[in-house]
């Protein structure tokens, strides 16, 4: 099978949506594999599962009157 | 024809005269139809009553006719089951139509919130995570399968976006990997009993209604856009919560094995948020508007149905009691 041109989504609120399994080369040369059809990278650098989304882009609010902010 | 799926589970002991008459049925027995008027809609008869006359559509029951599955009887009980359930939710859940800021709401992390996912990160007890395990095997063995019965009653891109979801919920093409044995391998690092229906017994009501509210509107085609709504919900609250009970296990010293299946949940989730979103919903509305209040109906009422749960663990814990039904103590499952 010839190589298939991806489809990229980039989201606006959150991680950068890769179709496909996809191998992911990391800053200190280690590769992360993911078998997903889908994959979610993060694009907003608050992951704790990076390079793998985990919605820690989410809003985050106070309901005890506390002020509303944005990640 | 008598042909059970193997490791069905049996039958569990009825919690009321609806249930005892519903099992009476499912094994065969020439029984009076219950008066199902007047049964509590969210109580343990009704809920068990419900529970088994879904179950013959997943795994059924051992020693029970795969045929009762159609059978007439069973199903007039069911559909009355339905209505009364269905219209306390209709009356407790408020109406709405507008979906996007009812998702809007669901992306957002309430940092003050407190939930059972909260209370086991921060104290909760080995004996609790494993009682909540155990209560939500009766979702998770068979994972996804509700939201399976909504595919043919779709079509089109969301039908292929939910299957794109689906796929990676069975695996995708590693049974090893499905979520339902990611979380079988979990109960049974965590000393639970990974059968199939084994916490059926002990769960409460709460618990069963919850699956209840899938089955029902997985198996109605007039309620798919509810199915969706339900289905969102879960994909789109699963990844924080999944990541508390991850941060959990590792303060209580659990194994790989339990880490893994909530650490999966986390990582899938956040995927699944935005097929869903964008895939599956989006799409959906577009070409069916009048959709939008089922799937409104579908969001709140799983959430309103979650808090019941929520609620009903952390009085027992609270107080320093199990969480599971009267005579099964989650300390010595």
């Amino acid at each position: 099978m010839t190589e298939a041109r991806r489809r990229v989504v980039v989201t606006d609120e959150g991680p950068i949506l890769v179709y496909g399994p996809v191998d992911v080369e990391m800053p200190d040369g280690t590769r992360v594999r993911s078998d997903r059809v889908v994959t979610a990278l993060c694009a907003c650098g608050r992951s704790r599962h990076r390079p793998f989304c985990d919605t820690s882009h989410r809003r985050r609010v106070r309901d005890d009157g506390g002020k509303e902010h944005d990640p | 024809m008598t042909t059970t799926t193997p490791g069905a589970p049996t039958l569990p002991a009825p919690r009321g005269p609806v249930s005892e008459a519903v099992l009476s049925a499912l094994r065969g027995e020439r029984t009076a139809p219950p008066a199902v008027d007047g049964s509590p809609p969210y109580g343990e008869d009704l809920q068990l009553a419900l529970y088994c006359c879904y179950e013959p559509h997943y795994r059924g029951f051992r020693g029970v006719d795969a045929d009762r599955e159609w059978d007439p009887t069973l199903l007039a009980v069911r559909a009355e089951l339905e209505g009364v359930f269905l219209g306390a939710l209709r009356d407790d859940v408020p109406a709405g139509a507008d979906v996007g800021s009812e998702i809007d709401a669901l992306l957002v992390e309430h940092v003050d919130a407190f939930g059972v996912s909260h209370h086991l990160r921060r104290h909760g007890e080995l004996w609790q995570l494993r009682e909540y395990v155990a209560h939500r095997s009766l979702y998770h063995l068979k994972e996804a399968d509700p939201q399976t019965f909504v595919i043919p009653r779709l079509d089109g891109p969301p039908k292929a976006a939910l299957v794109t979801v689906q796929h990676d919920e069975y695996g995708a093409g590693d049974p090893e990997r499905a979520h339902s044995r990611l979380f079988a391998d979990m109960m049974t690092e965590l000393g639970l009993c990974a059968d199939y229906g084994a916490y059926l017994e002990s769960a409460p009501a709460e618990i069963l209604a919850e699956v209840n509210f899938m089955s029902l509107c997985g198996l109605h085609r007039g309620l798919r856009a509810a199915l969706v709504g339900q289905f969102a919900t879960i994909e789109l609250t699963s990844s924080p919560g999944s990541d508390r009970l991850v941060r959990a296990m590792r303060r209580l010293g659990c194994g790989p094995a339990a880490l893994r299946f909530y650490a999966e949940h986390v990582e899938a989730d956040a995927v699944h948020e935005q097929l869903v979103r964008r895939g599956v919903i989006t799409p959906l509305l577009s070409a069916e508007p009048e959709l939008a209040s089922d799937v409104v109906f579908g969001i709140r009422g799983s959430l309103f149905l979650a808090d019941r749960s929520e609620e009903r663990l952390l009085h027992h814990w609270n107080r320093g009691e199990s969480s599971f039904r009267d005579g099964v103590d989650g300390r010595r499952p």
